[in-house]
């Protein structure tokens, strides 16, 4: 009896020990994999990364030294016009779902649309916003049809990131505020965001990372060139204002698709890995800015 | 039998001998039926409730007393599927009807709940979001609000260093005692304590129940509470409620001491519940 109680114990240890060396090696892999990714890629881009030139350089069609500032403004500028388009109609239709809308089969239906479009390939959308905004509305290749195909990107995995932090706020925090005589409009905005708060920058941060890593979703709406910009030009309608929302501008993400497609630069290799590095610093940027945005929202609103 | 349970519940001497005083009724509840979709959850309730005054429903789970007492201040309107026949006022205005504003009505009616429910910001800023929501901007008059509602929550001086921390790193009973307070600052005439002190320790918890018995002064009490020493000890009135059915209400002593219903002698003397 003693016996096979021992028998037993032993069999669970070892099955744990084995669990746990399995699991530990499947971490172990991924990291591994993942390290070796990254220091691919900025290794062999560093001698761009640093070369100030590169980064700030007109791109060149056919000699070799190219740089890429253009590409490298226009992710940005592309990035925060996205933003400021689909934060706000997230926010609101976020707040909508999870605080007003009644629960039945409708708002469920709309609640599984947005899923489903959250995993929408981006060259559809990107497809789309070449008929729509490039053809449709005439905007041509242009930064506004891309923010816009951005837009539709983004707003889908905004709205579910904003839903789901306003949803982990416990009920009693909602009861709390209408309990004092404030209007549920009040309750959200003065009680459940601020304490939806970190959660949100996380995941506008971390939505960030993969808008300004789109490449599929621009090819054929923000366009493959990148007019020279002139940043004294403030005249809107010029192709070189940084600016102008209706000039075409090609990515980081883009460009490295490009060369790589169609590139004739002697030194393309060389201009691919560079932007790659760019790229890929950016990302971590974001998100490491995530964090940190993220753990000081949260240090507000809990103690220590 | 009764008698005897009694002291036990009451204690000896820990009560004050209160000539009978008229109280005006400040709440009134008639035939008041309430269904959470097909539930019919509560079954034509009638009660008056006294000014200045503890009110205490008691009864086992699920007996419709927390239902009752979200009533008085609308609190099932948020819930889905639930629908209310019947009649709830305060100060002889029927809060359910259709000019009554359900903000106001919250405001003169305040509530703590069941779990301190503390807003991740400082303490002052809880205590300050009522009286905000409700207008007041002015820094003095709400340093001033905050501290009377402090003071009479009887955390004041507990938290009068800490009023910029965030109400968070309280104790469970400061929470409360701070969620008192925040509730209090909106001025109100009628506090509703859902369980307040059910997850409290028990130090915790007669401090509670003495300001409850100190609010009264000012204040209607409406407590639910599932514990009957609690009931016994603090309230004047008490309702006994079982199955969705009110089955007696009575002063405190009265259904404690000479229960006029089987049902609540059983439940009071631990024959049932």
């Amino acid at each position: 009896m003693a016996k096979d109680a021992k028998a037993y114990a032993k069999r669970i240890a070892a099955q744990n020990n084995a669990a746990t060396g399995v699991l530990t090696l499947i971490v172990a892999f991924i990291c591994v994999v993942l390290v070796a990714i990254i220091a691919y890629i900025l290794i062999n881009g560093f001698g761009k990364l640093v070369d100030i030139n590169f980064l700030t350089g007109d791109p060149e069609q056919f000699k070799a030294g190219g740089g890429i500032g253009p590409e490298l403004f226009n992710s940005f500028y592309l990035l925060v016009l996205t933003l400021v388009i689909s934060v706000p109609i997230s926010l609101g239709a976020a707040i909508y779902l999870s605080e007003y809308a009644p629960q039945n089969r409708i708002t469920a239906a709309v609640k599984t649309v947005i899923e489903a479009l959250s995993s929408l390939p981006s060259i559809v959308v990107g497809l789309f916003g070449f008929l729509f905004f490039v053809l449709q509305m005439g905007w041509g290749f242009s930064i506004i049809s891309g923010a816009l195909a951005l837009t539709m990107f983004n707003l889908p995995i905004l709205v579910r990131v904003i839903q789901q932090a306003l949803e982990a706020i416990p009920d009693d925090q909602r009861e709390g505020g209408l309990a004092l005589g404030a209007s549920r409009w009040e309750t959200t905005i003065h009680v459940l965001m601020p304490a939806a708060l970190p959660a949100i920058i996380t995941g506008i941060i971390l939505s960030a990372g993969r808008v300004f890593g789109e490449a599929a979703a621009l090819i054929y709406t923000a366009g493959q060139s990148a007019p020279s910009l002139d940043f004294t030009n403030f005249d809107l309608s010029s192709p070189s204002c940084p600016w102008n929302i209706f000039r075409p501008a090609e990515t980081l993400a883009v460009h490295i698709w490009k060369i790589n497609s169609e590139g004739v630069v002697p030194d393309l290799e060389m201009v691919s890995n560079g932007t790659a590095a760019v790229l890929m610093v950016c990302i971590l940027l974001f998100n490491l800015l995530a964090r940190f945005f993220g753990r000081m929202a949260s240090k507000k609103v809990s103690p220590e | 039998m009764v008698e005897a349970s009694l002291q036990g519940f009451m204690g000896s001497g820990s009560r004050d001998v209160e000539e009978p005083v008229a109280h005006s009724i400040k709440m009134a509840v008639k035939d008041l039926d309430l269904y959470y979709g097909d539930f019919h959850a509560l079954h034509g309730i009638n009660m008056d409730i006294p000014e200045n005054q503890i009110t205490a429903f008691i009864g086992p789970s699920g007996c419709g007393k927390s239902t009752l007492l979200r009533t008085l201040n609308r609190m099932n309107d948020m819930v889905n599927g639930c629908r209310i026949e019947g009649s709830v006022t305060l100060d002889g205005e029927e809060i359910y009807g259709k000019e009554m504003d359900v903000n106001l009505l919250r405001k003169r009616i305040g509530m703590v709940f069941q779990k301190a429910n503390p807003f991740p910001m400082s303490v002052y800023d809880n205590v300050a979001f009522g009286p905000r929501t409700h207008g007041t901007k002015d820094k003095a008059s709400l340093d001033q609000i905050v501290e009377t509602a402090l003071r009479k929550a009887a955390i004041f001086d507990e938290v009068k260093d800490r009023l910029k921390d965030s109400a968070l790193a309280l104790s469970g009973g400061q929470q409360q005692r701070l969620c008192i307070a925040r509730a209090l600052a909106v001025e109100p005439d009628v506090l509703l304590m859902d369980e307040a002190t059910s997850a409290l320790d028990p130090l915790s918890t007669s401090r509670i129940e003495e300001l409850a018995v100190e609010l009264k002064k000012d204040y209607t009490v409406v407590m639910v509470t599932h514990n009957m020493q609690q009931a016994a000890r603090v309230s004047d009135k008490c309702a006994y409620f079982l199955l969705g059915d009110l089955v007696e209400f009575d002063d405190t002593e009265k259904l404690f001491s000479n229960p006029s219903d089987k049902r609540t002698e059983d439940y009071i003397t631990g024959r049932f519940g």
